[in-house]
């Protein structure tokens, strides 16, 4: 138990939790907690840094909002949401744990998180390693041929770059062709036998976003433009993830 | 991405003129259509049993149950019904591994692998030889989890097993599979590096 006891300010205050309410479609339900706990019950993160979801939406419901910016919680949920997906009242937990992550600056949040989306921001390929079109450009066509060599079967697979009019538009995760090329290839055989019309982007064809996870929207928006506009651009009907 | 994308469209109303689609509908619908013509014979006497991790992003936060179905109608078509055990809880009840929303490159490893703990118990209890993961942040998480709490069961991609199933999987494209699996079904093994 806290010896302390919690002041809650005399004077009404436009709170965190008020301004995340403003954003969210019906406030997210922010106010309607029934405190049963079926949040808490099932979260992986209950018990981590002493908090949990319920704790951490009556802390925000009570204002405590200087222990909420000082909280590591926001960054050991994942906003995985099966708290609302438990919740009779639909709460919106994992957008209140979203903006809190951002009360701090922005260069006061996790280092790895930061370092992979700037990384994400240095250039088209929107990749969290950094790495360049070019450079995937230059991977992709090298495995296809290898592979297509040394298994004749394949020797017609593609895997198209910046393909006009493909039905798909396919993102890449930055692991295979960055730390492990080989593992590229089975999807592509995938696809070669299903048939498939799909095309990578040389620009936006990273598949991680940790700009999202920062809670940084306008590099979140700038790594999905970036996406979104290269397959715009090439005209395909779906922009298909493989995660 | 799935997620980042879905929700990136509708947060900053950016014009799109496609679908955004995950592919484990469309394993399973050129499974069904005849293009991929997988098979599990190869497990028939092998019997090397294997659990599925549902990831967040694709069902519980995008495409619901139907897509939990698709996946397990293609990892069932490409290992065999009797060699599929669901972890419980699943579906879009399915708890996360502790990979997704930027855990695994937060700084908070400790916390992470305590989070972790309930998926390590809940893949152990189905006492599957395998955890497939079609997610990289699940495969990352789950991977270490392996290690970290001495389960050692190899967590592998959902694309290496349908190409093992349809006896394509090269020698080289076999990083994630255990020693069990190594040598099983190999296409063009002269070709091993």
């Amino acid at each position: 138990m806290n010896d302390e006891v919690i002041q809650l300010g005399g004077k009404k205050q436009r709170t965190f939790m008020d301004k995340v309410k403003e954003i969210l479609p019906e406030g997210g339900n922010l106010n309607l907690c029934l405190t049963c706990g079926a949040c808490s019950s099932g979260c992986p993160a209950t018990g981590l840094d002493g908090m949990d979801p319920r704790k951490f939406l009556r802390m925000a419901a009570l204002g405590l909002d200087e222990e909420i910016a000082k909280s590591d919680w926001p960054w050991m949920c994942t906003m995985c949401q099966r708290c609302i997906y438990v919740c009779p009242m639909q709460i919106d937990i994992p957008q209140l744990v979203y903006n809190a992550r951002a009360l701090r600056p922005r260069e006061e949040r996790p280092k790895g998180i930061l370092g992979s989306c700037d990384m994400a921001l240095r250039n088209a390929s929107t990749s969290a390693m950094g790495t360049a079109p070019d450079d995937f450009v230059f991977v992709v066509e090298d495995v296809l041929e290898e592979y297509r060599e040394a298994q004749p079967e394949f020797a017609d697979m593609q895997a198209p770059i910046d393909k006009q009019g493909a039905e798909f538009f396919l993102n890449q995760n930055s692991r295979e062709p960055v730390t492990e090329p080989d593992e590229l290839v089975p999807l592509w055989k995938i696809l070669h036998l299903a048939g498939a019309d799909w095309t990578y982007g040389s620009e936006g064809w990273a598949g991680e976003n940790y700009c999202m996870f920062l809670a940084d929207n306008d590099s979140w928006e700038h790594v999905t433009k970036t996406t979104v506009n290269q397959a715009n651009k090439l005209r395909v009907k779906t922009f298909l993830n493989t995660e | 991405m799935t997620f980042s994308v879905r929700a990136g469209l509708k947060k900053f109303n950016l014009e799109h003129h496609f679908e955004v689609k995950n592919i484990y509908e469309y394993y399973a619908k050129w499974i069904r259509e005849g293009k991929l013509k997988v098979s599990s014979d190869w497990n028939k006497d092998l019997k090397i049993k294997f659990t599925v991790q549902d990831p967040c992003q694709i069902v519980r936060k995008s495409y619901g149950d139907p897509i939990a179905e698709d996946l397990r109608y293609v990892v069932k078509s490409v290992v065999g019904e009797e060699n599929f055990i669901d972890m419980q809880p699943n579906r879009s009840n399915n708890f996360c591994c502790g990979g997704g929303g930027g855990f695994l490159q937060s700084g908070f490893k400790e916390q992470r692998l305590k989070y972790g703990e309930l998926k390590d118990k809940q893949i152990k209890a189905t006492g599957a030889d395998y955890c497939i993961a079609g997610c990289h942040n699940c495969h990352a998480q789950i991977h270490e989890l392996s290690e970290h709490y001495g389960g050692h069961y190899p967590v592998v991609h959902l694309w290496t097993l349908i190409c093992l199933s349809l006896g394509i999987l090269g020698p080289n494209e076999r990083e994630y599979l255990g020693d069990d699996l190594k040598e099983v079904n190999v296409f063009h093994p002269e070709t091993a590096m």
